[in-house]
């Protein structure tokens, strides 16, 4: 205990405190020239103190100050009804179940893709560079044609953002099963040999459960990838709904505190959904008979 | 016996769909002379039919790339100007030389490359192909199916795009690549790598920053875009900020992890020779860590392209490949916003294998490098 105290906590804490304060320090410095400005236009003159204080509750601050954020993440996330626009659960929501039906759509394809490419010699050979060349690909500057054709052949809503998530989501499942699958050794392949096993024996019984750590790796970085996915197939619809969106909104009116509390938002969500998919992967894991290592 | 039951697969495929190719005739209303139209079919049956003669390798992917490659050609060429007439037989067509392509491919794949050079060529080929099918599927569809250009342009129109309107993609490359990725690239990743140096000399720091920055990588970073806009203002700067601040979690979390990686036993033998620590780090550590450091400069040479084009998104001067694509997008201009992504395509994979060109060279040592 005393060991994760002294090798964990302690120094995790003291730098994000230390990240809290530079943030105070950064809100104050970036605020200071439009407050002092502010002060001349109005003739007021006050003291050092009052003047911090000031430069941290503007209602439109370059850089908010912690507390700002951290008020206004509150109020919009436990003091407003849930179907209210402006409410970050709403938004958080909304964002959640594209981010959600996306990362489903990405990991069944990806899993189907892993699967022909371990199978399959002519997929493997011409399939697997172009899996590792569109990793290089900027496939998210696609969002906004994807949303925008689709919207004209008359799909819209959820299905478009979702798109955009699958595609964010399946190449890093897919390329973790390839490796996953493969991973079983020669020894485990030859025994299941000697057992005179069929190829969908083997699949079954040495080659899936093999790969489940693998897929549950690759999940989480799907998921997380899944969510920008959604944020930036917000983007181009218009701001409606959902945490992209607020984003958007707040840049065209300059609602800085709204748009840090939409970060903040999205940021938890992000934390909850790889939590989440770990939190699967462990107890899949023990259900399956593995020991902790 | 039986010579169907001699036939792999796709061959057999490819004989039913120019069966029902037959039925289906003609292929196009107007527009396809006789004389090319038997071309076809009887390539298609060549390429169907090759597999029995059992010729060499070699010689039998000559026929077979003939067989798949010269129907599909003249079909193209009759459908252009006709779009949207095509009926069951083009189709049927289409799909019976993409057989033989994959056909083609099966034997690539099989082949025993008799030296190392063939052996890259082929690595080379059947990927290749692929790429090209994937292209030529997609023109046969849409302009078989006459989808309209403004939904899904065909990719010959997206090339004819880009030739014509070279000096805009110029300038956008210009703008958003050498100007907003390169200089945010060179930051994040120069400050990510000194604040790894920084973390390893304090073991304090390290314990601290490591928590941390796994959890970052899982955050929409992304989501920046607008305050940097916000902040550095319309023109490359706020890009480059977006960049630095996707790309320093990725370097700082790898570096530290490289710095790991070199074994006890070769530490213990610098520590034998008197080493300091920077020696240790320069001569040891460092190329020990090499492969990490290397992964993610791949990893941020996407997030770069990523961030640089998803900023501009939000606000830019009149330039820049961001920017195009969502102008072209309102305006319905879609192959422009294709010609757009192809360029940003192509820009990421030199970037990547350009990285991986230099890792090659300098990591010459490890066993990923000298096995292959």
């Amino acid at each position: 205990m005393t060991d994760r105290l002294r090798d964990k906590i302690i120094p995790v804490t003291v730098i994000l405190a230390a990240i809290v304060v530079a943030w105070y320090v950064g809100s104050y410095a970036m605020n200071a020239p439009f407050q002092r400005d502010l002060d001349r236009r109005a003739g007021v003159t006050s003291t050092t103190w009052e003047f911090v204080v000031k430069t941290m509750s503007q209602p439109k601050p370059t850089l908010p100050a912690p507390h700002q954020v951290a008020v206004n993440f509150v109020e919009n996330t436990f003091f407003r009804k849930v179907t209210s626009n402006r409410s970050l659960v709403y938004h958080a929501a909304v964002t959640l179940s594209s981010t959600v039906l996306g990362f489903a759509f990405g990991t069944v394809l990806g899993i189907l893709i892993a699967v022909g490419i371990v199978h399959v010699v002519t997929l493997d050979r011409s399939l697997m560079p172009w899996i590792i060349t569109s990793q290089t690909i900027p496939i998210l500057a696609l969002a906004p044609m994807i949303i925008v054709v689709l919207a004209a052949v008359g799909i819209t809503g959820l299905i478009p953002k979702a798109l955009i998530s699958t595609y964010l989501s399946f190449f890093p499942v897919a390329v973790g099963m390839v490796k996953g699958l493969r991973s079983p050794e020669i020894m485990h392949l030859d025994l299941m040999h000697t057992y005179n096993a069929s190829a969908g024996q083997v699949f079954w019984k040495l080659r899936v459960p093999a790969s489940v750590p693998f897929l549950f790796a690759s999940m989480k970085v799907a998921v997380a990838a899944s969510l920008v996915g959604a944020i930036v197939g917000e983007l181009p619809t218009g701001a409606v709904a959902g945490i992209g969106s607020k984003l958007l909104s707040g840049s065209y009116y300059s609602q800085t505190i709204d748009m840090f509390a939409a970060l903040v938002a999205g940021s938890i969500v992000a934390i909850l959904l790889v939590s989440l998919v770990g939190l699967a992967g462990r107890i899949t894991e023990r259900v399956m008979g593995a020991r902790p290592a | 016996m039986n010579p169907i039951a001699l036939l792999p697969w796709q061959s057999v495929a490819a004989l039913l769909a120019a069966i029902v190719a037959l039925a289906g005739l003609p292929i196009l209303p107007d527009g396809m002379a006789p004389a090319s139209t038997a071309l076809v079919f009887l390539l298609v049956l060549t390429g169907a039919l090759v597999p029995l003669l059992r010729l060499p390798t070699a010689t039998e992917s000559f026929v077979l790339f003939a067989a798949a490659h010269g129907p599909v050609y003249l079909l193209l060429s009759g459908i252009t100007g006709h779009e949207g007439q095509a009926g069951l037989a083009f189709f049927a067509l289409v799909a019976a030389s993409w057989l033989i392509a994959w056909r083609l491919v099966t034997v690539l794949s099989l082949a025993r490359p008799t030296s190392r050079p063939m052996g890259t060529l082929l690595r080379l080929v059947v990927p290749t192909l692929f790429g090209v099918w994937l292209l030529l599927l997609w023109e046969a569809i849409v302009r078989g199916a006459g989808i309209p250009f403004i939904l899904l342009p065909p990719p010959s129109l997206i090339g004819v795009r880009i030739a014509n309107s070279l000096p805009i993609l110029a300038a956008d490359v210009q703008q958003t690549i050498f100007k907003s990725v390169f200089a945010g690239y060179f930051m994040g990743c120069a400050a990510g790598f000194s604040v790894a140096i920084l973390a390893d000399r304090f073991v304090f720091l390290r314990r601290g920053l490591m928590p941390i920055g796994n959890m970052v990588s899982a955050l929409p970073i992304i989501g920046v875009a607008p305050i940097m806009v916000m902040w550095f203002g319309f023109d490359w700067p706020s890009k480059a900020a977006v960049v630095v601040i996707m790309t320093f979690f990725p370097m700082l979390v790898n570096t530290v992890a490289g710095l790991t990686a070199a074994g006890s036993m070769e530490r213990d033998l610098m520590r034998t020779y008197a080493a300091g620590y920077w020696q240790t780090l320069w001569k040891l550590r460092l190329p020990a860590a090499a492969p990490f450091i290397f992964n993610a400069l791949k990893i941020n040479s996407t997030l770069a392209l990523i961030g640089a084009i998803v900023a501009e998104f939000f606000g830019t001067p009149v330039v820049g490949m961001g920017f195009r694509i969502s102008t072209e997008v309102g305006r319905m201009n879609v192959d422009m916003v294709w010609a757009e992504i192809a360029v940003a395509a192509l820009a990421g994979s030199i970037f990547y294998g350009v990285l991986a060109l230099i890792e090659r060279a300098v990591t010459f040592w490890h066993p990923s490098v000298r096995g292959g």
